[in-house]
């Protein structure tokens, strides 16, 4: 039985759906509305407003905070500089990651983890030796993802004109209604966005004030199925989705390396030791059984399929994410494609795979399984490389 | 009596019958006969009180093996299994936790307690099925026989070593761990908290004379956690009408391939002729002949009175007296007229609708074994409660409920002799409902009936030696080609035509139906019948 978020109480009032999803043990809103159509435009035209309190938290203080983080992650989080945000992954003994999720240095000693499951028994395994305490802030804090076009305008409006010069991947201190949060910019649509950290205790309050500037900027409250169309077209992988919790796994072949999974550049392998380098560093010599791609479905012959049926072109309503299998022309099974939305802004039909690196390059073809009337057929696609959609306001 | 059967089968329980049912299948003649007036052995459910039907003996299925259920169409033969949601248990301090089927929220309970324990319970469990993979090769087939060069025993062998080989080097050592572990410690691999690892270690103490710090008793965790259910590993379920529902689909299996059943039908002995057996004696004195005798009953029972150390050899008549019995449980069953409240979580919940474990730290259990081993029950004992009526009407009144009470210690050797155990059967009962009292309050004054069933009423009335309740312990000496005796792991017994098809061959106890099944298919493929 899932629990509320700290904004339950408002984002019940707004669901009029009533169609919500389990996430991490919290009831989370999937579309207000029947459709999630009007909350992924605005994602992508004006603001969206997404409650994502579920994702864990953890705070570490102590001078040995960036040397346990640079163990544990791909990354040098020493150098990581007060203010910055980086996107990381994590991986087991054997280079098979475990999450993903971002560092951010909020002081000199004093960093916070996010990730997708539970993160301090994880870290617990190698915090012997190191200077730092590990709080579980998951229950502390409520989170807004507020993503958008005009999210920059509203949240200049609320915090401070100190917003305006927020850069990507920055984080600061700021007041909303006199309630104090953490910014960070940062995000899960692949847009101009940020994320509004508030104690749990002040989370309506700061709800209540984004979404009355907000009312001018044509801000409007999401769900997860907005959400998770805006992913897709930014080419974020989604544990659990595109790949599995390494330590959750029953099989070695359901593992996946940061390079299989399209998180190789975040790796910093010439550095001292961290947990998974040495199979990383064999990895990078024999190369990735997989890899990580884009893929986009040839339109013509998607039409031409649900033509032969005597249909129009059924492009799928929201983000699918039962993964169908793709050959090469020989129709030998080459991987799958794990995720894939219609793009209503590119007009694309698009979706993200796991392939065998001979024909993960972008201009690759190979064919995808489509079902249209309860038959299997294969259809043409185009490797292209992430993100599909890329917004210069992203970074700007 | 002039029938002449292919097969008798000692004992109607749910191995007996499985064994019968399989035998009749294959088109053999076979008559199945059970001492009680009712079928099913400890798998047995009785209308005690009016209205109120108990699942006298074992009480939940789990371990019921997939195969059996499917190749004897259990399920067109009345079986229903209604899985259990939760684990809950009561803490002495008003506080409790409860696991859920909804991993989240059981995180969060544990989380209460040890917030690392919560993040590594997912791990645990992705670890027991692992190890469980490697075990359903193993209970799925007769027990390898390693003393043999039989290029077909070595292959065997060397088929389970491959099974192996697929899995990582970690897991590899922790099926060694798995095998010399205490339960408790095992569990410490994983988790610090006492209020966790209590309620779990019980698993590995359960119809053994050990305690949860015990080495070896890992294993029987393991043994608790294969059960299966639809395929998900773990799971326990009710039978419908009790776990005499599971005895009795068998047993319409075995009588729809032509089987024939009789109750109140006692044998006083196994005819043995030039030492072969050919056939039984009835108490009634009726003499009955069949090509082949399959025993369900423990080793005890079927060597020692039934066949007769004259028939045996010295060596093996000194094995079966040091096959380890010593039953260490009692069941305390009770009729009430409204559903239990907890003082710690009030109210008619869903944590009322799985199993309830009043085992509230690692140091309660030890104790609770600590009586036991100088000859007492446990004044305080580990009690696995599950009231089935919840879930399944059909066993009480409306409003009314069941109370099935799982009771460890109750040694079959307490200090007065175990044939005093009669006398102490009250004080027993009373032991067990003042320490549920201490969790529900109101307990005393909903009882409308209570059954108490010492070791000693389990060998009585059960005909299980010493009141086992697995007909002999799962400890590693009595396992796999060991049980129950090496050299004798395969069905057959140093009896010409007689076979062991009950719990104490292997794969062992437990409502799994393997023995049964296993013992009959072995028969039949020696072309003997």
């Amino acid at each position: 039985m899932p629990v509320p978020t700290p904004f339950h109480p408002r984002t019940s009032e707004l669901c009029h759906s009533l169609l919500w999803k389990e996430w991490s043990g919290y009831y989370a809103v999937r579309s207000f509305d029947t459709c999630h159509e009007r909350e992924y435009f605005a994602l992508r035209h004006s603001a969206g407003l997404i409650d994502v309190s579920p994702l864990f938290k953890a705070d570490l203080r102590g001078p040995g905070a960036a040397d346990l983080l640079s163990l544990v992650t791909v990354r040098n989080l020493r150098k990581l500089r007060v203010g910055r945000v980086t996107y990381l992954c994590w991986c087991d003994d054997d280079g098979k990651v475990v999450d993903d999720g971002t560092v951010t240095r909020l002081g000199d000693t004093h960093y916070r983890l996010t990730g997708n499951g539970p993160l301090c028994a994880w870290l617990d395994r190698y915090t012997d030796g190191f200077d730092v305490e590990i709080e579980d802030t998951t229950e502390a804090y409520g989170a807004l993802a507020l993503q958008g076009p005009t999210s920059r305008a509203i949240l200049v409006e609320a915090a401070g004109p100190e917003v305006e010069k927020l850069k990507f991947f920055r984080a600061m201190e700021a007041r909303i209604g006199g309630v104090p949060v953490g910014i960070t910019r940062t995000g899960y649509t692949g847009d101009l966005g940020y994320e509004v950290w508030v104690g749990r205790d002040d989370a309506l309050a700061v709800w209540d004030r984004l979404m009355e500037i907000g009312r001018r900027y044509r801000i409007q409250p999401a769900g997860l199925d907005a959400m998770d169309v805006t992913r897709v077209e930014a080419g974020f992988v989604l544990c659990g989705v595109d790949y599995f919790a390494a330590h959750h796994c029953l099989i070695d072949e359901r593992k996946s390396s940061p390079y299989e999974i399209g998180l190789g550049w975040a790796v910093n392998l010439e550095r001292e030791p961290f947990v998974g380098q040495q199979a990383l560093r064999a990895e990078v010599e024999r190369g990735p059984v997989w890899k990580f791609a884009g893929l986009e479905y040839d339109w013509d012959d998607y039409e031409a399929l649900f033509d032969s049926h005597g249909l129009p072109p059924q492009v799928p309503s929201g983000a699918w994410r039962d993964a169908v299998p793709l050959y090469d022309q020989r129709r030998r099974q080459i991987g799958q494609a794990t995720s894939g939305a219609w793009s209503p802004i590119m007009k694309k039909n698009v979706a993200l795979a796991t392939l065998r690196p001979a024909h993960a390059e972008p201009g690759s073809r190979l064919r995808i399984e489509v079902t249209v009337e309860y038959e299997r057929h294969t259809i043409g696609a185009t490797v292209l490389p992430t993100p599909f959609f890329d917004p210069p306001r992203k970074k700007a | 009596m002039s029938t002449r059967y292919d097969a008798i089968v000692i004992g109607g329980g749910h191995n007996g019958l499985t064994a019968a049912a399989y035998l009749a299948r294959a088109g053999r003649k076979v008559l199945v006969l059970e001492r009680r007036h009712v079928l099913g052995g400890a798998a047995v459910s009785e209308e005690l009180h009016p209205g109120f039907t108990f699942s006298v003996c074992s009480y939940v299925v789990s371990l019921l093996r997939p195969h059996i259920i499917r190749e004897l169409e259990l399920a067109r033969h009345g079986l229903e299994i209604i899985p259990l949601d939760c684990s809950f248990l009561p803490l002495p301090d008003g506080d409790s936790l409860a696991r859920w089927g909804d991993p989240e929220r059981t995180r969060r309970e544990v989380a209460r307690f040890s917030r690392r324990d919560s993040e590594r319970l997912h791990e645990f469990g992705l670890a027991m099925t692992q190890l469980c993979r490697f075990a359903k090769r193993i209970i799925d087939s007769p027990a390898p026989d390693p003393a043999s060069l039989d290029p077909r025993e070595l292959m065997k062998l060397l088929r389970l070593g491959q099974a192996m080989r697929g899995d990582s080097t970690d897991l590899r050592w922790l099926n060694y761990k798995l095998l010399t572990m205490s339960a408790a410690d095992f569990l410490g691999l994983w988790f610090e908290s006492d209020v966790l690892k209590a309620p779990m270690s019980v698993s590995g103490i359960i119809g053994t004379f050990l305690g949860v710090r015990s080495p070896g008793t890992a294993y029987v965790l393991l043994h608790h956690y294969m059960g299966e259910i639809d395929g998900a590993y773990r799971a326990w379920g009710f039978s419908k009408g009790g776990t005499g529902g599971v005895s009795l689909a068998i047993a319409n299996a075995a009588l729809a391939h032509g089987a024939e059943i009789r109750e109140e039908a006692p044998v006083a002995r196994v005819l043995v002729h030039g030492g072969k057996a050919t056939g039984v004696v009835l108490e009634n004195g009726d003499e009955i002949h069949a090509g082949a005798v399959l025993s369900s009953v423990d080793p005890n029972l079927t060597f020692m009175k039934l066949v007769g150390e004259e028939h045996l050899e010295d060596e093996f008549v000194g094995n079966i007296r040091n096959y380890k019995l010593r039953g260490s449980s009692g069941k305390v069953n009770l009729a009430l007229d409204r559903l239990p409240e907890f003082a710690c979580r009030p109210g008619d919940g869903p944590h009322l609708y799985g199993d309830i474990a009043i085992a509230p730290g690692i140091d309660y259990l030890e104790r609770a074994y600590d009586d036991a081993k100088y000859g007492d029950f446990s004044s305080r004992p580990y009690i696995n409660v599950v009231v089935p009526s919840l879930v399944d009407p059909s066993v009480a009144p409306p409003g009314k409920h069941v109370m099935s009470c799982f009771v460890q210690y109750a040694p079959f050797d307490i200090k007065e002799g175990p044939q005093r155990w009669p006398e102490r059967r009250e004080a027993f009962g009373d032991a067990v409902v003042d320490t549920l009292a201490e969790y529900i309050p109101g307990l005393r004054e909903s009882i409308l009936y209570r059954q108490v069933l010492t070791p000693w009423d389990l060998q009585e009335e059960f005909g299980l030696t010493e009141g086992n309740i697995f007909q002999g312990e799962l400890s590693h000496e009595q396992l796999l080609f060991q049980r129950p005796t090496a050299g004798w792991a395969r069905y057959r017994t140093p009896v010409d035509g007689l076979w062991s098809c009950g719990s104490a061959t292997h794969p062992g106890g437990g409502i799994m139906g393997s023995p049964g099944e296993l013992a009959a298919k072995t028969l039949l493929a020696s072309r003997s019948v």
